[in-house]
């Protein structure tokens, strides 16, 4: 993930809070579409698609990370259709129940939202993340916190996955860990990071640590960004006011509008 | 029970975002005003160790399944409940930003959920009052002090679990998202919530319980005075207490459940339980199984849940109750069993 956010491309470039704010408002006008308005939520589907191919970012690696929850949120609305049986629309002869009009909805809602937060966190790192969010007056210590949890996270991760090798090795065939081993498992591991803990604040305050970090490196806000947030907040809100695809659709029929 | 983004409409997570920065506010307001800086390195670890440890299986005996630990009465029995809060609000927006678990937008939601019934319930309502209260005076101090702290952490684990399966299904109803009745998702939800409690309060009790051994000190509201003469573990009257609160729970959920055509959900629910811990090896993405667990689990029910031949009290219905009660005495055993290897577990490790 860190690999993926240190890339470089127009997107990596834009300024942190600029991305937050333009990944929050397409999450909130994505999820308000009305349950039953499939047409008119295809076409948030450019947004990631657009932003994808900017900033060189593998798809693919964005669906790997969501191959375990995107069957989750699709579970969801599996069984609209079973409750929801009146028809709403027909193509050709089949008619279309609106259950299935709103199963298809709410899955795609889903992946949109997850493939709009995948997009912040490929193309910002979590320094400028947390910079953006002390920016709009988060408390500092949470932001600290925030930070300081995601660093610890890996150095936790490999701490565990050695200590579960070793234990695999000394138990040959187990799935999981026994009962038995369930608290000093976990509790030395506790134990452990309790001391490395107490190491880390002493050797923050030698360097100066007085309860909060610093953030020198945040360039301020360039007129591009605010071009930027203004100008995809503006298409998101025209995608959700007016109906593009039947739009289009009216107009290659030949249709009046 | 971490919910995605479009389980949640505008409205409602705006009103959940705005209850969880009121109680981050209130919890930042109060870690500021002890000075406590030097409890933020602690705080990250304690939170990157619950996110780490949330990677491990259990192997829960006799079931064949497995469970893994949530992390707020653990870390609000360690840090206290404001550090706590804390630390859960951040580790559930890592787990939004960087794993896809939980939405964004439903970040607000989620830290209600589990964040503030796992620490400010759990800690108030129940840790301090169980660890004040002069239970078991006829035991050793120290013994009491142990079978106190496995009686808080299976009911706080129990009870923040039941709060906030519950919470997502007022959440999810309000925002008019599913088609299932209210008192049907209920039903669905909460059971299961039941189970994964259990199996939470057990993996808590046991990391508990260990750190109370080693060190006394890191455990808020345990005087650490107590860890004095070495006293005989009698877990009876805990095992005793426990049995009757999971049956009372148990039974009122199987009467809640009799709404249910039959009892085969919970045959189904059991074998999907397994099945999907089976499937799911040790990886980074396990920590997702907790919300894996219940909507897959649900979405199983509601396939059976919702036969055409949906009645209410007929001689169907009351075999149903009997399954489930089966299952909630089968339950009750598992923990029984659980609980008192644990305690011969340490009484060896003691001795040793």
């Amino acid at each position: 993930m860190d690999d993926l956010a240190a890339l470089s491309s127009p997107i990596h470039s834009i300024h942190p809070l600029a991305k937050l704010i333009v990944t929050i408002s397409y999450i909130i006008l994505t999820v308000s579409f009305s349950k039953y308005d499939l047409s008119g939520l295809i076409v948030m589907l450019l947004y990631p698609v657009i932003i994808f191919s900017i900033s060189g970012i593998p798809i693919k690696t964005c669906f790997y990370k969501l191959r375990i929850v995107l069957p989750l949120v699709c579970a969801v609305g599996l069984f609209n259709p079973f409750f929801d049986k009146a028809p709403l629309m027909s193509i050709g002869s089949i008619a279309v129940s609106g259950g299935v009009i709103s199963m298809i909805t709410l899955m795609l809602k889903g992946m949109f939202c997850l493939m709009a937060s995948f997009i912040l966190v490929a193309t910002t790192t979590m320094d400028a993340i947390c910079a953006a969010l002390r920016k709009i007056r988060m408390p500092g210590m949470i932001v600290t916190l925030l930070l300081l949890t995601y660093r610890y996270v890996s150095v936790m991760i490999d701490e565990v996955s050695v200590m579960a090798t070793a234990y695999k090795l000394r138990a040959p065939g187990q799935k999981g860990v026994h009962y038995s081993a369930w608290g000093s498992f976990l509790g030395q591991l506790l134990l452990r990071s309790m001391d490395r803990a107490e190491e880390m604040y002493s050797s923050m305050q030698l360097r100066g640590f007085s309860g909060e970090f610093q953030y020198a490196d945040v360039s301020p806000a360039k007129p591009k960004d605010y071009l930027y947030t203004v100008f995809a907040v503006g298409i998101f809100f025209l995608f959700r006011m007016i109906n593009i695809a039947t739009l289009f659709g009216g107009i290659a029929l030949g249709g009046s509008l | 029970m971490h919910m995605a983004d479009a389980l949640l409409s505008p409205p409602v997570a705006t009103v959940m975002y705005a209850a969880s920065a009121a109680a981050t506010g209130i919890s930042v307001h109060k870690l500021k005003k002890d000075e406590n800086t030097q409890k933020l390195p602690t705080m990250a670890v304690a939170a990157a160790l619950v996110f780490a440890g949330q990677m491990i299986n259990y192997t829960i005996p006799g079931t064949g399944s497995s469970g893994h630990l949530s992390g707020g009465m653990l870390l609000s029995a360690l840090l206290g409940p404001q550090a706590g809060f804390l630390s859960m609000v951040v580790i559930l927006a890592i787990q939004s930003l960087f794993f896809a678990d939980g939405g964004l937008m439903a970040l607000g939601a989620n830290c209600w959920n589990m964040a503030f019934y796992g620490c400010f319930v759990g800690y108030y309502l129940i840790w301090q009052p169980i660890m004040r209260g002069r239970l078991f005076p006829k035991m050793e101090a120290k013994a009491a002090a142990r079978t106190k702290i496995i009686m808080a952490s299976v009911i706080g684990c129990i009870v923040t679990l039941q709060t906030g399966a519950f919470s997502v299904v007022v959440e999810t109803s309000l925002s008019g998202i599913t088609e299932l009745p209210f008192g049907a998702f209920c039903a669905l939800m909460q059971p299961i919530h039941l189970a994964i409690g259990l199996v939470e309060g057990l993996i808590t009790t046991a990391i508990l319980i260990f750190v109370f051994e080693a060190r006394p000190e890191l455990l808020q509201e345990v005087n650490a005075k107590t860890g004095g003469h070495k006293g005989k573990l009698t877990l009876k009257k805990t095992l005793v207490a426990l049995a009757v609160l999971v049956v009372m729970v148990g039974g009122a959920l199987s009467l809640f459940a009799s709404s249910n055509p039959d009892g085969l959900e919970w045959a189904l629910f059991g074998n999907t339980e397994a099945g999907y811990n089976e499937n799911m090896a040790l990886d980074e993405e396990d920590y997702g199984i907790e919300s894996g667990l219940s909507e897959k689990a649900a979405s199983v029910q509601e396939k059976t849940a919702f036969l055409p031949d949906y009645s209410f009290a007929d001689s169907e219905s009351a075999a149903g109750t009997a399954v489930s009660g089966i299952v909630g005495s089968a339950i009750v055993a598992v923990a029984a069993a659980g609980i008192s290897v644990l305690g011969r577990f340490f009484r060896k490790k003691k001795q040793a």
